[in-house]
């Protein structure tokens, strides 16, 4: 469906809603504004417009909707899948000034903020004051917003959850430029269809969220890490179902190989603490007491020893935790400073992971083209990456493309899902089509008509 | 070989709060942990130790709890352990800890090298060590960054003298102190912990340093009288950078990533 150009008289009106400093037309648009953070995808949005209540994103949707004019909302733009790239041209809405912690309550242990505060600003202020805001994806700099839009996950999703689990209510504006409250601040809710998780995990298809209500829970005060070295990736993985069946609850599981290890000591110019074996688990365990964090690390690290650990690194203080987690949030951007790179987000059950790992092997020998994966082996979801290196682009996308393929259908094959918490925007389109087939789609297309009729909110994504 | 690290436990936390009203440090409800600065110093130790052959003593002094960093060290590669606790040692300032660390040194197996760490995150003097040495009037040399091997009696080091590397080659017996630029610490090993939870920590009163002149323990043997402790009063931040362009430039890049100016 083609759409209408905005024209002068569009520009004027939006101008006049969020003030000439917030708002950027035609070729004063920065570049960083027509892609994400993977950048695979790239469109230009007519208008960026960064208004700073629910209120003027009513107007702002409201006249998007009587012109027809189709609408990208972005947050930080750290998405993988080019979810938040205009597709269509134009109005892009950041949520950059939607930044604000509206309340803590202690009383319901919830809070309250804009749907444009950042991660890391988020748990620094809920930290402060003794709580813990659960989430935890490994991107900091992403939005509250585009944490829900795209339901992320993140390290401690094997203990607490994923967004979804700690999202409570928010309020949204539809794609008519209506303002309307889903859920609220309620520890339970039966009342009928939940739109409220219907919205989250929607990647800005389905409405704007401007304030997002999250749970809060007392913060652990000790937090202790585990680094186990083992001879091999297969043993490695292969010890999680045994931690898992052993009810310990570590907040993470994370499984990463030596050479990712060395990329990443690259790339920050610090060195690991350890580095000679060829493949790692880390598990972070959190609680109350010294001697409860004791308690749960010795049980696992026998577990770990059993299942063929060359030992278990006790990381108990904050330096050395920091030197280990520093590293695991590295990895991502120590791999794309190597080489440009596509990802797969794919989640399987937890016993599975062990099977699809070993087929990513096989393929990188197949295809001969550098597949590097590491993730949560505690909740199933991986993050692999097929990097470019020294293959023509033409060469590396043809194989890309029929490695991709296969792992989807392979991750299908073992009971997976295509996203684990990256999202499906533009990137992810097709194997989620194929994934979900004709009868689901059509039902996810169904939804898409009820709330946005003209097809405006983030046309041209997720089917 | 025989290789003595001085360690030392401190309060956990990367900031040390003070009690303004009965100027001390506030210990109570802290956790403790072994002194960020002593993990390099046993890291080159052992590494030493692997190299070369030897043992490795640690030795502390403080409290019986203090006994838990003993152990500690057993989990990173230490194989035998003493802590001086004695009321008697308490209150010491850095001149009746360098006595009594050394005359505890007299009494253990002769060493070839001791280390320190180049200070404590919780007294920041950086003079232990060298107190130690000049005590036992050994050669030593502080910040060490960089321990090229030993040949010969000696070992050969690079050590940071802030506007420049010096080079040195240090007969042995010497002491050294050590800087974060020396290595990577490896982490307490689980296995370690396990091998090694019968292993004693050797507690000494000041009865066991016979000989040694008890007027030059704890308070009674330290000169130097605090007046007050104050948390220094809190200034708007500023940073000044200093270092290579290449390693500047990466540390530029790097806070306004953090700032998310990139």
């Amino acid at each position: 469906m083609p759409y209408p150009k905005l024209d002068k008289v569009d520009i004027a009106y939006l101008t006049g809603l969020v003030g000439e400093k917030y708002i950027q037309v035609g070729d004063s648009i920065s570049e960083d504004y027509a892609h994400d953070e993977l950048g695979e995808t790239r469109a230009f949005p007519e208008v960026m417009l960064e208004p700073d209540s629910a209120e003027t994103v009513a107007e702002i949707m409201g006249y998007a909707y009587e012109k027809g004019i189709p609408v990208t909302t972005r947050g930080s733009g750290t998405g993988l899948c080019g979810g938040c790239v205009p597709l269509h041209g134009g109005i892009l809405l950041s949520t950059a000034r939607l930044n604000r912690v509206l309340e803590i309550d202690s009383n319901n242990l919830t809070a309250t903020v804009e749907s444009g505060v950042v991660l890391m600003d988020f748990q620094e202020v809920t930290e402060k004051m003794g709580f813990l805001y659960a989430p935890d994806p490994g991107e900091k700099s992403a939005t509250i917003g585009g944490n829900v839009a795209t339901n992320a996950g993140g390290m401690r999703a094997i203990k607490y959850g994923v967004t979804r689990d700690h999202v409570m209510g928010m309020e949204v504006v539809l794609p008519t430029g209506e303002l309307v409250w889903l859920g609220g601040k309620v520890a339970k809710n039966s009342s009928g269809y939940s739109l409220l998780n219907l919205m989250i995990g929607s990647e800005g298809t389905l409405g704007i969220i401007t304030k997002v209500i999250v749970k809060l829970l007392p913060r652990p005060s000790k937090v202790l890490t585990l680094l186990v070295p083992f001879p091999s990736l297969e043993l490695a993985i292969g010890a999680v179902p045994e931690i898992i069946r052993s009810q310990l609850m570590p907040q993470a599981i994370e499984f990463m190989e030596r050479d990712v290890i060395l990329s990443a000591e690259k790339f920050l110019g610090k060195t690991f603490p350890h580095k000679t074996a060829p493949a790692y688990l880390l598990l972070r365990f959190d609680g109350h007491s010294s001697a409860e964090l004791e308690a749960q690390y010795e049980a696992a690290g026998d577990v770990c020893l059993k299942a063929g650990a060359i030992d278990v690194l006790i990381a108990n203080t904050i330096e050395r935790q920091e030197g280990i987690w520093d590293a695991r949030g590295a990895f991502l951007e120590a791999l794309k400073a190597e080489s440009a790179m596509d990802e797969v987000d794919i989640v399987v059950p937890r016993d599975q992971i062990a099977g699809f790992i070993e087929y990513t092997k096989e393929l990188e020998a197949e295809f001969g083209v550098r597949i590097r994966s590491f993730g949560h082996a505690g909740d199933g979801n991986m993050h692999v990456y097929i990097l470019q290196d020294d293959l023509e682009k033409n060469v590396w996308k043809e194989k890309m493309d029929t490695i991709m393929d296969l792992l989807y259908v392979r991750g299908s094959e073992l009971g997976g899902q295509v996203s684990g918490e990256h999202g499906i925007g533009i990137s992810k389109k097709e194997y989620l089509t194929r994934d979900l087939g004709d009868t689901l789609i059509t039902l996810q297309q169904q939804i898409k008509q009820v709330f946005d009729p003209k097809n405006i909110l983030n046309p041209g994504k997720l089917f | 070989m025989h290789f003595i690290v001085c360690i030392k436990q401190v309060p956990e936390g990367t900031e040390v709060e003070i009690d303004e009203e009965k100027g001390i440090l506030k210990r109570e409800g802290v956790d403790s942990k072994l002194n960020v600065y002593d993990a390099y110093a046993l890291e080159a130790a052992v590494a030493l130790k692997e190299t070369y052959g030897g043992t490795v003593t640690v030795l502390s002094m403080g409290p019986l709890q203090a006994q838990d960093v003993i152990k500690e060290a057993y989990t990173l590669g230490a194989d035998d352990g003493y802590l001086l606790s004695d009321r008697k040692f308490a209150g010491a300032d850095t001149l009746a800890t360098s006595y009594a660390l050394s005359e505890a040194i007299r009494r253990l197996p002769p060493a070839d090298v001791i280390f320190c760490g180049m200070q404590t995150t919780d007294g920041d003097t950086a003079q232990v060590g060298p107190g130690i040495a000049e005590l036992l009037e050994l050669p030593h040399a502080s910040y060490v960054s960089k321990i090229s091997g030993m040949e010969d009696g000696c070992i050969f080091v690079e050590a940071d003298m802030g506007d420049g590397i010096e080079e040195l080659r240090i007969g042995l017996p010497c002491l050294l102190t050590v800087t974060k630029d020396l290595n990577q610490p490896r982490l307490p090993s689980y296995k370690l912990k396990k091998a090694t939870q019968n292993r004693k920590v050797n507690v000494w009163d000041s009865k066991a340093l016979e000989g040694a002149d008890p007027s030059h323990f704890g308070l009674d043997g330290s000169p130097t009288q605090v007046e007050r402790i104050f948390p220094p009063p809190k200034a708007h931040s500023k940073e000044l950078w200093q270092g290579s362009p290449d390693a500047l430039s990466q540390k530029f890049y790097a806070k306004l990533k953090e700032l998310k100016y990139l």
